[in-house]
């Protein structure tokens, strides 16, 4: 028996490496950031509109990089939200099954891509191609990026989206048919309003993880931090600062050192909501049909 | 026309723009396949595969790349599968609802939406500078092991689900032990499941680029790694060295690299998609 007790033991050990996890990176965000912040007030970090740590004229504003993650996050969304939606309401309501089967599988693959491989689609492919209809525009830029990232996260939101349209239930659909509606009248007028929580799920975590991608929009956003909604000019996102940082030399222990854990304190309080609000809403709204 | 006729017009309407809404993204991807096919293909070759890095276009491999990418694949798994699965078997096996595994389920989905780009900070201050691994294999290794721990866990909770209770229950009935239960009956059942999970992670830990260059693995490495403690580089961090170079050839080389990456992350999810179909097939409790 004692053999038992020793295995659960171990099993219980590994569960709570994810605990760990967590602890660990509270842990190492704060620690860094709360002695980044006795050099910088917080007051500064928010309210002052450069972000220039790296230069001789030192500024700690925080908002150029919320804002071009906002930018190519908003940008992003709003390619994926429609076409992701179309796709969860076209596969459960339209197509045919063995489509359904085909299709699905093929759209996970968006996601399974390397996001470096996306960078490079957004700087040597997609930038080119829309720089030869909308002059002005720069080599980096949000539209290219927050276009590309859309495309990555389209299975996001179609595939989450389409089980909570299946998970409705069929009594549902058929009584709609049933009052002489179309497939179409039915889809958003019965199915989608029925599922509608697990679709808003699927566009938050879309959201969370646009935030959170890091390679496309540091290939393709530019390195430039910049208050702006100019979709075509250099920008820069919170994760590729944190990667322009860790690429050059940067003494641990400096205030350059610490600004990447501030930075990435303030990414992780912005997924951490999002995430949370996802799994409120999942518990709160799971419909009860019987 | 009738209001019946405009409304069945209005169906077909979005029918044909849902088949093209789903065909778009695998369209453009298609596309964007090709075209670095078209650009990188004439550029593997034997010495693109077997040479070291070089400032000289025409000259520079990704040896040294592909070299790093496997140690790290290989520590990975050897860190992740262990601790994944033992934490799936506690979660649905061992940890019966109580406070404790209640709070391990909200934290697992939590740290699944954690950026990976924090995980890099992560392994920099934990693994890097409080274990001493600096910029190692151990340590990038250890830092993915964690990124993809969710994705493994899930996947083995998942699969030991699919496991009847009836199995247990006759292996209870001939005096098992909880644990010979799980050993012997219920993990061999659920073996495919959690392969599958498990190619998953490993092929997400191989695209990873971001965590990696966080905690300090290097564009340039002259050497492949002889111990786990070495240095390195992998392949997403040459493509993305190379993409940022003004040089066209750079581009051409970084193009040749993904197609061997987009190739290894094709094969191994094919396999897993294989694996869970062939699986799902077998087993008919």
């Amino acid at each position: 028996m004692k053999k038992e007790k020793i295995i659960e033991g171990l099993l219980k050990f590994s569960a709570l490496v994810t605990i760990l996890t967590t602890v660990g990176i509270l842990y190492v965000l704060l620690s860094e950031s709360i002695s980044f912040f006795s050099e910088v007030s917080i007051w500064e970090f928010i309210t002052d509109k450069e972000w220039t740590p790296l230069f001789v004229n030192k500024h700690f504003g925080i908002m150029p990089l919320v804002m071009g993650t906002l930018l190519t996050t908003f940008i992003a969304v709003a390619v994926a939200l429609p076409i992701g939606i179309t796709i969860a309401i076209y596969l459960s309501e339209f197509a045919p099954k063995r489509f359904k089967k085909i299709v699905k599988p093929l759209l996970e693959i968006l996601a399974a891509v390397p996001t470096v491989v996306y960078g490079f689609f957004a700087l040597m492919v997609v930038t080119p191609f829309l720089q030869s209809f909308i002059p002005g525009m720069s080599g980096f830029n949000s539209l290219s990026a927050g276009i590309v990232m859309g495309i990555m996260i389209i299975p996001y939101v179609s595939s989450l989206s389409e089980d909570a349209l299946s998970a409705v239930p069929k009594s549902l659909r058929n009584a709609s048919y049933g009052m002489g509606a179309t497939r179409l009248q039915t889809a958003f007028k019965v199915m989608v309003p029925a599922a509608s929580s697990g679709i808003i799920v699927s566009v938050i975590l879309a959201f969370s993880r646009a935030i959170g991608e890091t390679m496309i929009v540091a290939i393709a956003a530019g390195q430039q931090p910049r208050l702006t909604i100019n979709p075509l000019v250099p920008v820069e996102t919170i994760t590729a600062y944190i990667v322009q940082v860790s690429l050059g030399d940067v003494a641990h222990g400096t205030l350059e050192y610490k600004t990447i854990f501030a930075a990435g304190i303030t990414l992780f309080i912005f997924t951490f909501i999002l995430n949370n609000i996802s799994f409120y809403i999942r518990k709160k709204f799971k419909e009860q049909y019987d | 026309m009738t209001r019946g006729q405009i409304n069945r017009l209005k169906d077909k309407a979005f029918a044909y723009f849902g088949v093209f809404c789903t065909l778009i993204g695998l369209v453009i991807l298609a596309f964007f396949i090709g075209n670095i096919f078209y650009d990188g293909i004439t550029r593997i070759d034997w010495d693109f595969l077997t040479n070291l890095p070089s400032r000289k276009a025409e000259k520079a491999g990704i040896l040294t790349a592909w070299a790093g990418s496997i140690w790290i694949v290989i520590f990975t798994f050897l860190i992740v599968v262990p601790l994944g699965v033992a934490a799936g078997i506690y979660l649905e096996e061992y940890g019966e609802k109580s406070k404790l595994s209640e709070l391990l389920e909200v934290n697992i989905s939590n740290l699944a939406g954690v950026p990976s780009v924090i995980y890099g900070l992560l392994g920099l201050e934990i693994f890097g500078r409080l274990f001493g691994m600096g910029n190692s294999i151990l340590a990038g290794s250890a830092t993915l092991a964690l990124l993809v721990l969710p994705i493994v866990i899930v996947a083995t909770r998942e699969a030991l689900k699919a496991v009847p209770p009836s199995i247990r229950a006759a292996s209870y009935g001939l005096g098992a032990t909880k644990w010979q239960t799980v050993w012997h009956q219920v993990l061999p059942a659920s073996f495919g499941g959690i392969l599958t999970g498990v190619i998953l992670a490993i092929s997400r830990a191989v695209g990873e680029t971001a965590p990696l260059i966080v905690i300090g693995a290097l564009a340039y490495v002259p050497f492949t790694p002889s111990s786990p403690m070495d240095e390195f580089t992998v392949l997403p961090i040459q493509i993305f060295n190379w993409i940022s170079r003004p040089q066209h050839e750079f581009s051409i080389n970084a193009a040749a690299a993904i197609i061997v990456l987009l190739l290894i992350t094709f094969v191994m999810n094919g396999i897993a998609v294989y694996f869970r179909n062939k699986w799902q097939k077998k087993i008919n409790w």
